[in-house]
């Protein structure tokens, strides 16, 4: 495996830099997935049925804590990134550990509002409305949960391991993921909860 | 017993026990041979467990020409059953299920995998590449796509086929049967394989090409290709969203596509066509990269109009994600939107236009040789053209209330796909015949193949233009005499029967060239002008010993004719992938997880699901950077194969 340290660990061998290209790719593929959602769900967000309107179930209180969770979380994983370019593992392991935890806590959040849709009579088979709104939710939240377990083997490959060009490739890419899920939030926020609430 | 219950077929009839135990003895006999042969270890360490970018191609080869007849059986019993008026060969629900099964079988499990066998083979030859840039994702793709193939070829044995046609509309397919779950879940795990291929691919095109090859230096079939892709990675997600908001509806009661409570049927229309109509140009972009290729050689010249091509190419990409509710112009979206998605359609005659008059201007002043490529490449302009000007017809909305639902439709695009992509693959099979298996097929034979296949289709599909203008609906399953159908529909039957006989001299050909076609053949037997033709054959599994140097679309050509140098330099070790049992395993769970959801065997369904995921974490923390193969051995495999 040819090495060269004039570049970026990430990219530092010919196979991280297909690797990369090629989940930039899976990336657009994953908006055009997103993008769907979204397409459905302004199709269907008047279409509640016998259900509540978004109007009725949103509350801003808790997504604007989801929000602040997980935009430091992109940001905390900025920061692992540079720590990671600097050779610094030890503060690299320490900012992967903050953004995990801020994930996590983002997820806890979400389940508490899934748990108060439901109480308020809006499960996932009531109204065409509930159905594609908790399924965007869904898929959004099942991403993150995906990557908090993906962060953890990182984080104990890293550690075993050291940075390496693998190990760093793949903490680089996890990275692009995790900004990715944050994109993707600030859609969910400004046009689901936002457009909804107003 | 209620738990056996939902696994027998609910409607049975001789012909599907017949088939049941036909399927039984073909597995038991395999195995058995398998055995007596003492092949499972060579079947595990050299095909299964492979991550060689032309054996996972021959592969793909192998399941689309098993899956080619079994949609073939499927349309078969369809002309038999309207041969005659009031037949009662097949009831209505076993017609309903055979044209069902007959669609989604060739479309997602014949063409496309045929086209990616065409892409796994010769792409990474075509641009001087070693292999693609995710070998074991490869092989992972064409073990998902096999496994939703395999999942949705047992539905007609195990609980029951889809019955509400290859677009499956709700609420027609929101049934109790498991038909639905079938149609769902099968092709969801087979997409999940085909997008990892357009990532893939994507990639290796983009940064594996052999040096001085730029994008504008590309071999035509390798930029067909690259777009193609693009339009997998860009359409596929979109399935992938219907078919989950389908999966729900069946399985957990959400309402997307559902009748009331908001649900929107006309949803499932929209997203399935958003997917269903750049899918068409999925198929038919590399179909047109490989006859640029055949007609090319087979008229020793270059191909005309290069530049226009790949705008064509892009252009059309472009217009294919943007006609898709002209399949829906009679289900009430208004003047405006049908004239929008009229004359959108329309417009993909031009650059298709484009591709036909290069074709023809290529051969034009071309020293043409008439092999059997080269045959079904000729054949394929006007047949192609003549679908392509029915395809206009269509696409004018007001007309369009005549021909909707009818016979006419279904000849339409037939005949598209059949000169268009089945031609093109059969011309591409014995064009690259002799670079996988180092012999040629029987060209004799061949061009009986392809006369017998040309005659069959035009008897089995212009007569449906005439009947459908006449009124004839399409899954219609029966029709009394007084219509007058009946003549025309047995000139169809007669028509699919010459295919028959034609398909079956493809295996006739097979079998004789196995036996008796020379071995004795050269890398590059039809005088080719692209770099696949440039490496050994058989091709070494490193494909090219020193990675060639490009300074044209046509650098192999260049190397023979021009004294272009493909090889400069001395051979170094070569850096390959280890072969892995991880995509088969888990793309055998995945199996296991689209059956119990399926049948809703929720204990299964949860472990197979932690399976998966135990899987992908394996492979994270597997540590395997691939091997090296010494100069010594590049040497020593390189005398051999001159020497041979």
């Amino acid at each position: 495996m040819k090495v060269d340290h004039s570049l970026p660990l990430e990219y530092s061998t010919e196979e991280n830099q297909l690797k990369i290209l090629g989940f930039w790719i899976f990336i657009g593929a994953e908006i055009m997935l997103f993008a769907t959602l979204f397409a459905t769900y302004f199709t269907l967000e008047n279409r509640t049925g016998n259900g509540p309107t978004g109007a009725e179930i949103f509350e801003i209180a808790p997504v604007i804590l989801e929000t602040i969770l997980l935009l430091t979380s992109s940001f905390t994983i900025g920061l692992g990134v540079h720590a990671m370019r600097l050779g610094r593992k030890k503060a690299m392991m320490g900012f992967f550990i903050v953004t995990l935890v801020l994930g996590l806590g983002f997820l806890g959040v979400e389940i508490f509002e899934f748990m108060t849709y439901a109480h308020e009579g809006a499960g996932i088979q009531t109204s065409a409305f509930t159905s594609i709104l908790l399924t965007t939710l869904g898929t959004h939240g099942a991403h993150v949960t995906v990557g908090l377990f993906w962060g953890l083997f990182i984080l104990i490959q890293v550690k075993k391991r050291g940075l390496t060009p693998e190990t760093g490739n793949k903490s680089f890419i996890f990275s692009l993921y995790w900004h990715f899920l944050d994109v993707v939030w600030i859609f969910i926020f400004s046009f689901i909860y936002l457009k909804g609430l107003l | 017993m209620e738990f056996f219950e939902r696994f027998a077929i609910p409607h049975p009839s001789i012909a599907i026990y017949a088939s049941m135990v036909a399927a039984g003895l073909t597995l038991i006999a395999v195995l058995a041979g398998l055995t007596y042969f003492k092949k499972w270890g060579y079947l595990w360490r050299e095909w299964i467990t492979t991550v060689d970018h032309k054996r996972i191609g021959i592969m793909y080869l192998i399941s689309a020409l098993l899956m080619l007849f079994r949609g073939g059986v499927d349309a078969i019993m369809m002309r038999a059953q309207l041969a005659v008026p009031d037949n009662k060969l097949l009831d209505s629900q076993h017609y309903n299920e055979i044209f069902t099964t007959h669609g989604v079988v060739m479309i997602l499990f014949m063409a496309m995998p045929f086209i990616i066998f065409f892409m796994n083979f010769v792409i990474p030859l075509q641009i001087g590449a070693r292999d693609v840039a995710f070998p074991r994702l490869n092989a992972l793709s064409f073990w998902l796509f096999f496994m939703g193939a395999m999942l949705f070829n047992i539905s007609f044995m195990v609980g029951g086929s889809p019955d509400a046609g290859w677009t499956s509309y709700f609420p027609l397919a929101d049934t109790d049967s498991v038909g639905t779950n079938y149609y769902m879940i099968a092709i969801q795990i087979a997409g999940i394989g085909t997008l990892m291929t357009g990532i893939n691919f994507m990639t290796t095109i983009l940064k594996m090409r052999a040096p001085g090859m730029t994008l504008m230096k590309m071999p035509m079939f390798t930029w067909s290709a690259f777009i193609a892709n693009v339009i997998i990675v860009f359409a596929f997600p979109v399935l992938t969203v219907a078919l989950a908001f389908g999966t729900m509806d069946q399985l957990f009661g959400t309402q997307f596509f559902t009748l009331d409570n908001g649900g929107m049927a006309m949803l499932w229309a929209n997203l399935f066509w958003v997917w269903g109509h750049p899918e068409v140009y999925i198929l038919i972009l590399p179909a047109f990269g490989i006859y640029s290729e055949i007609i090319s050689t087979f008229s020793k010249r270059n191909l005309y109009g290069y530049k226009s091509m790949v705008a064509s190419m892009v252009l059309i990409s472009v217009l294919s994600f943007v006609v898709w509710a002209h399949h829906f112009f009679t289900m009430g979206q208004g003047a405006m939107a049908n004239s929008i998605f009229s004359i959108t359609t329309m417009a993909i005659a031009v650059p298709t236009g484009v591709k036909i008059f290069n074709w023809i201007l290529t051969l034009w002043k071309g020293k043409i040789e008439f092999t059997t490529p080269m045959l079904y490449s000729i054949l394929f302009i006007p047949l192609f053209t003549l679908g392509g000007v029915t395809g206009v017809m269509l696409a004018m909305s007001a007309a369009d209330y005549q021909y909707h639902n009818t016979m006419f439709l279904v000849a339409h695009f037939h005949n598209v796909i059949i000169p268009g992509v089945v031609f093109a693959m059969l011309a591409g099979l014995t064009y690259y015949w002799p670079k996988m298996f180092g012999f040629m097929l029987n060209e004799r034979i061949g061009k009986w193949t392809a006369w017998l296949l040309s005659i069959g289709f035009l008897l089995a599909f212009m007569p449906m233009y005439v009947t459908g203008l006449d009124g004839q609906a399409r899954r219609m399953y029966t029709y009394s005499e007084s219509t007058g159908f009946g003549p025309m529909n047995m000139v169809s039957f007669v028509g699919a029967a010459i295919m028959a006989i034609g398909f079956v001299l493809i295996v006739y050909n097979i079998y004789y060239s196995v036996r008796y076609a020379s071995r004795d053949i050269s890398a590059d037997p039809w005088d080719a002008r692209t770099l696949e033709w440039a490496t050994h054959t058989p091709v070494p599994h490193y494909n090219f010993a020193i990675t060639p140097e490009v300074a044209s679309s046509e650098a192999y050509w260049d190397y023979k004719k021009k004294n272009h140098e493909l090889y400069k330099g001395d051979y170094e070790k070569i850096h390959m992938p280890n072969n892995s049992g991880i995509p088969f395993v888990m793309s055998c769970i995945f199996f296991g997880w689209g059956f119990s959801l399926i049948f809703s065997l929720w204990i299964p369904a949860i472990i197979t699901t932690i399976g998966i995921f135990v899987c992908m974490t394996l492979r994270s923390f597997e540590k395997d950077h691939g091997h090296y193969v010494s100069v010594k051995e590049i040497e020593d495999t390189e005398s051999e194969l001159r020497g041979a």
